[in-house]
């Protein structure tokens, strides 16, 4: 296998006495999307908050292409191509639908002028934006929201993008979308990593699915073995679903 | 027409103090910082102006065009010395550490040029004193105008930067949510050093005028603060265009409280603060349950 475009290996994170992530390593390949799974309180937005460097790690490393990146911020790393969205949208609501793509588009400093135009332009399109382009974020809607998370973090062109339950909610059309929309990212080599309750969803993307609980990875493989694996169902059951 | 000229005067007065405003506005609108100190650095950068124009004997535009690097500087040095450390200590922090730093530039400034007061009026050529009289009772001063325009341009091309530069974008964003902004590849370090730069290089530009419309001391800081400061809520804490018209509604109590009674000025001002600070935060009620 190809060498692994975002490696994080032996990550803990506490927060006091609580060992949210306990060891964790993962690799994350170009072109290939990985699922996490796995009851709440497991760790998984934790693990992604470290991943995307809004969480520094306790222990453990974190390379991009071979680079050891753990001690780089979250800016710095969306330079590299690191891009995330939220579970909780977060958008910058005074501005419009195309300016929180557009600031996204140009942090970075690779795109200016028209250039980012365009790119912006093809982000709106990709995750069917356009016709809210100018519409204010305060005024969209939790779907719509998710849909300009997406959005922005496409803006930042990543190598590495990092969804955190970004299909709750959503119709079956729409999911259906959605599942079209990440697949094709991925089959335009971006490495994805997808937190997602809804695994009927994630298991239309993913080639690879990880389960945590308690802060470690307690079964990763391909996702049909990985679904019928007892280790999996006990702890979605167990934890009272 | 005592009253309209008053209301015009006022105008030209709440424009000043528009221009005063505006740093401190760029400041709490990106940072939330309120920046005890903004007055301060006006009055430290026309002490500026006025050594560039006795070394060099420039007019006092020519000289704040050489001071603007240096306020440039300063700004940068002033947040990364001062407010980027104090803001990661919590809200109260930045309070504390601009209301010392207010202190200490006053103190510098004894020091280095005495407490006798300067003007830089006369370094301003005629704009200082020419007027143009529209009737008997009504005269329009070029410097009045001058400074309407300034404050004009200055708040139009800093809509301009929000709305229509990279800058400006990223400006926004971090204002919103700066972990947010970060995530998207913003350095909210830089941007907020960069507002800093821009609020201090408008400050200056308040200083200018200041010095050209009146004098100052070392200690003129704080009451130039207050008068921003009323203008900023009174516009909408962190609303650009707000704060100029606060300022200009400020200029106009001042003015026609003057025409009651000279002494009235500085107190209708501070009464139409009042009347915005109770309309607005519900003022009134919180003052009378605490008084319970």
């Amino acid at each position: 296998m190809e060498a692994a475009v975002l490696a994080a290996a032996g990550v803990r994170k506490r927060f006091g006495a609580l060992a949210v992530l306990d060891g964790v390593d993962l690799a994350l390949h170009a072109g290939v999307a990985v699922g996490i799974v796995g009851p709440n309180g497991a760790g998984k937005t934790t693990l992604l908050n470290v991943l995307a460097g809004s969480l520094a790690p306790d222990a453990g490393t974190l390379e991009f292409r071979g680079r050891d990146v753990t001690a780089k911020g979250a800016a710095e790393r969306c330079r590299l191509g690191i891009a995330r969205t939220h579970q909780v949208p977060r958008p910058f609501t005074g501005m419009t639908v195309f300016e929180n793509v557009l600031v996204a588009a140009t942090a970075q400093g690779r795109r200016r002028g028209g250039e980012a135009y365009d790119l912006c332009l093809r982000v709106l399109d990709e995750t069917a934006l356009t016709p809210l382009a100018n519409r204010r974020a305060e005024s969209l809607g939790l779907l719509q929201r998710k849909r300009l998370e997406l959005a922005r973090a496409l803006a930042a062109e990543p190598s590495v993008l990092l969804l955190d339950e970004i299909g709750g909610g959503l119709t079956d059309a729409e999911s259906e979308a959605l599942v079209i929309t990440i697949s094709s990212l991925r089959d335009r080599g971006i490495a994805v990593l997808w937190i997602e309750h809804i695994v009927h969803v994630l298991l239309q993307v993913v080639g690879r699915l990880v389960c945590m609980d308690a802060g470690r990875i307690i079964a990763e493989g391909l996702p049909e073995s990985v679904v019928s694996q007892a280790a999996v169902i006990d702890a979605y059951l167990g934890s009272g679903r | 027409m005592t009253i309209l000229n008053a209301i015009l005067q006022g105008i030209f007065l709440g424009a000043f103090y528009a221009v005063l405003a505006c740093g401190l506005s760029i400041m709490f609108g990106v940072m939330r910082i309120i920046n005890l100190a903004h007055g301060d650095v006006a009055v430290l950068g026309a002490y500026i102006v006025l050594v560039i124009v006795d070394r060099t004997g420039v007019s006092a535009f020519v000289a704040f065009l050489i001071a603007l690097p240096v306020m440039v500087v300063l700004g940068y040095a002033l947040h990364f010395s001062v407010l980027e450390r104090s803001l990661r200590a919590g809200i109260l922090t930045p309070l504390l550490a601009t209301f010392g730093l207010s202190i200490v530039i006053q103190n510098l400034l004894q020091l280095a040029f005495s407490p006798d007061v300067h003007s830089l009026g006369g370094s301003a050529g005629a704009v200082t004193t020419s007027s143009w009289q529209v009737t008997g009772g009504l005269s329009v001063s070029a410097l009045g105008v001058l400074v309407l325009v300034t404050a004009v341009v200055v708040f139009g091309a800093l809509q301009l930067l929000l709305s229509n530069t990279r800058l400006g974008w990223m400006m926004r964003a971090t204002a919103e949510d700066a972990d947010a902004a970060e995530l998207v590849g913003i350095n909210s370090r830089a941007v907020y050093a960069s507002a800093t730069a821009l609020a201090v290089v408008i400050a200056a530009l308040g200083g200018l005028f200041l010095g050209i419309r009146s004098v100052f001391d070392p200690v003129s800081g704080p009451t130039q603060l207050i008068f921003a400061f009323e203008a900023v809520v009174i516009g909408g804490m962190g609303s650009l265009w707000g704060t100029l018209l606060g300022g200009i509604a400020l200029g106009i109590a001042q003015t026609l409280g003057a025409q009651i009674h000279p002494q009235f000025a500085v107190l209708a001002g501070h009464l139409l603060f009042l009347a915005v600070l109770v309309a607005r935060f519900g003022g009134a009620r919180v003052v009378l349950r605490t008084a319970r």
